[in-house]
């Protein structure tokens, strides 16, 4: 009696016992509360649209609260790789947060899913992989949409931390090469009641064209500003502003604004053959159904194509390693450095060695607000 | 710069200026009644500003869970203490007071929430539902501790402050929202174009600073907070409650934040989190005024507006910096010309 229930005990205790170590743990430290809290939402609303496996394994999320505070988020990973043992980590929502986060994966040789971009130069980022478009890349299609158009002069008023930073580096080295002259560099917080002053020294510079440097419901205090001084030229917004709340705050203001983005964002208007229409167009809905319509955004992207690429490396890890072992972190680490041509909501992903981001220009689509919607520009 | 520039930039900080003062006038009623550095008066303007903004697209603002449930917690801590001191009388008043009335305020809430086109109906229930909050975050966060020094007063301000952003961000999500503008005039004045919303804040900021002087001279009430200014227990001995006077005191700052916060909501995009700056430029001016003073930390409120709007023009990255550096020296002029009073003196 005994001897016959044995085998199937023994069986099951086996099966167990390899399936546990089988599991892939990633962390993710996300800051969904403090002054990333807009952004962070979209980011961890993702991980309730995560698959059960990943790369075949079962597949064990750990979220952890940052508050938009790096030293909060530096102290997550150190928690997320010393006492959680994840093979890999992602996060987190502002650059200072996900610049530290780098520096300890670093460290501690652990796979890290940067869903913002880093302030480090590429050699310095040897454990982290780059999710989001590079701010250059991004720029580059506004910059080029303005050569297009003649546009000599452009002014730039943008948020006073690091993204507007960000944002105004990117524009500096592409406008020089393309003959177009920054003519101001104003900053607002997002919190400022007004921006008379920095839209005045615009308006005085008199430039063809404003490249705005905010991010989300931020971006539209400067234009309406613009537009209320009588501002009548084309106002540019990058790649943190296109979202719903945007328009619902800037109104019939902002109508004409042009921006760049990632695909996911007007996946409707791609062509049949563009290649990230179907993930992306999957990935949208989905989210929509959870979230209600129109909560479609850039960052939820990033967390998925995060884990996508991930879902890519893992297979290969696996063969090399068993997942909670530090061979497996560089086994993981190894692929995610080779991973081709992963379709993800933004792009496709080619990584290698010395390219940590892996984007191309398929990763971003110009897009424009036409009667209250942002729309794919023809 | 010219005359166009400057004249706009002064017409950018006189309105700017206006909504500073009415925070440092709301920050000096709390502090001369309570000794509480009312770090949450930001979060009036938030809330008033994004509950007006939420009734206008037809939604319920998470606000009025806020306002019923901390009613009903107030209520059941009254009753409590009523109960204790066997005062069943004072019970019918609690209820109503704590229970009923935040439930007529809802009831008015839905109401307006299915009329979003009526502007006026808005701003009666977004006034209502922010001022009642007051009251209430003074019975469940300082009253219990009233004679406390005034640090554990700041600290606890903080933490109240941290809770209500907190609450903010779970009742209005992390985007930022506008209200419409109101009426939508614009006046032509030589070169400068003055929008109707700039006239109404300079306007309503006048009005309130007036009512407020009203009530301070020359009614019961008024002479109640000022003799509890003056000496807590000498007016606990002449028969003012200082609890009534708390509780008095913050539904005016709430009442004041709400009015900011509405004047405010169609000029600018507020966040969840936005009070704070704007009640931090209004502390400035309150500390100009030692805190103590109504007429010189309205004006210097004021003198903030103007700073803040050249500093955008001249040095836009450095702005929050200037504005906020401008309290070294003032400190130091402060510490260096009056006599420190100690502090509890009268305990």
């Amino acid at each position: 009696m005994y001897r016959k229930l044995l085998f199937p005990i023994l069986l099951s205790i086996a099966f167990a016992g390899a399936a546990v170590a089988q599991e892939v743990t990633i962390g993710l430290t996300m800051g969904a509360t403090g002054p990333g809290a807009s952004l962070g939402i979209h980011y961890k609303n993702a991980f309730q649209l995560m698959p059960k496996t990943i790369g075949g394994q079962p597949v064990k999320f750990i979220i952890l609260e940052d508050k938009t505070d790096a030293t909060e988020a530096a102290k997550n990973a150190r928690k997320l790789i010393t006492e959680d043992k994840v093979d890999a980590f992602m996060g987190s929502v502002a650059v200072p947060s996900t610049t530290q986060l780098a520096q300890i994966a670093n460290e501690l040789k652990t796979p890290h899913m940067a869903l913002s971009p880093v302030a480090l130069p590429p050699d310095k980022l040897q454990w982290s992989f780059v999710v989001p478009q590079p701010t250059t890349l991004m720029m580059s299609a506004i910059v080029d949409h303005m050569k297009a158009h003649g546009i000599k002069t452009v002014g730039y008023i943008g948020f006073s931390d690091s993204w507007g930073d960000i944002v105004y580096k990117s524009l500096e080295e592409l406008a020089g090469p393309a003959g177009i002259k920054i003519v101001t560099n104003e900053r607002y917080a997002r919190a400022d009641t007004s921006v008379t002053g920095q839209v005045l020294k615009i308006m005085a510079a008199d430039p063809d064209a404003v490249v705005v440097g905010g991010s989300g419901t931020g971006g539209a205090l400067p234009h309406l500003a613009l537009v209320e001084r009588g501002f009548k030229k084309q106002i540019y917004h990058n790649h943190g502003t296109v979202n719903r709340e945007f328009i619902k705050v800037g109104g019939k203001s902002v109508e004409g604004a042009i921006a760049v983005t990632g695909a996911l964002i007007v996946p409707e208007d791609l062509p049949a053959d563009n290649p990230v229409k179907k993930v992306a167009l999957d990935f949208t809905t989905r989210y929509e159904q959870t979230f209600g319509p129109g909560t479609r955004n850039a960052f939820a992207g990033y967390s998925y194509d995060a884990f996508l690429l991930l879902d890519a490396a893992v297979p290969v890890a696996i063969k090399k390693a068993k997942p909670g072992t530090q061979e497996f972190r560089q086994a993981l680490h190894d692929a995610l450095e080779n991973v081709k041509n992963v379709i993800g909501t933004h792009g496709v992903y080619n990584m290698t060695p010395t390219d940590h981001t892996g984007l191309d220009q398929r990763a971003r689509v110009l897009v424009q607000v036409v009667n209250g919607e942002w729309r794919l520009m023809k | 710069m010219n005359l166009a520039i400057a004249l706009w930039l002064s017409q950018d900080a006189v309105t700017n200026g206006a909504v500073y003062a009415l925070i440092a006038l709301a920050l000096v009623v709390v502090f001369t009644v309570t000794r509480v550095i009312f770090v949450p008066q930001g979060e009036f303007i938030s809330y008033a500003a994004l509950s007006l903004a939420t009734l206008q697209v037809g939604k319920v603002p998470g606000t009025i869970y806020a306002l019923i449930s901390g009613g009903v917690l107030v209520a059941i801590l009254d009753s409590i203490a009523a109960l204790r001191r066997k005062s069943l009388k004072r019970l019918p008043s609690i209820v109503f007071v704590n229970v009923v009335l935040p439930l007529a305020i809802a009831a008015a809430t839905w109401w307006s929430a299915s009329r979003p086109d009526d502007l006026l109906l808005q701003v009666a229930v977004t006034l209502a539902i922010v001022t009642a909050l007051g009251p209430i975050v003074y019975r469940l966060a300082f009253q219990p501790l009233a004679n406390a020094s005034v640090l554990v007063l700041l600290i606890v301000a903080v933490a109240t402050h941290y809770m209500l952003t907190g609450f903010g961000l779970i009742f209005f999500g992390g985007e930022g929202l506008r209200a419409h503008m109101f009426p939508d005039l614009q006046f032509q004045l030589g070169i400068l174009n003055i929008s109707g919303q700039s006239i109404a804040i300079v306007v309503t900021s006048l009005t309130l600073i007036a009512l407020l002087a009203f009530l301070f001279g020359h009614t019961v009430y008024g002479k109640a907070l000022r003799a509890t200014a003056i000496n807590r227990v000498g007016a606990r001995l002449v028969g003012i409650s200082s609890e009534f006077s708390g509780r008095l005191s913050f539904a005016l700052a709430a009442l004041i934040g709400a009015v900011s916060g509405i004047l405010v909501a169609p000029i600018t995009t507020i966040y969840y989190d936005t009070g704070l700056m704007i009640s931090l430029k209004g502390f400035i001016g309150s500390i100009i005024g030692g805190m103590t003073s109504y007429p010189i930390a309205a004006v210097s409120s004021l003198a903030v507006g103007f700073l803040e709007s050249y500093s955008s023009f001249w040095a836009s990255a450095f702005k929050e910096s200037i504005v906020f550096t401008l309290i070294i020296p003032v400190l130091l002029w402060r510490s260096l010309t009056t006599f420190r009073i100690e502090e509890d003196d009268e305990l």
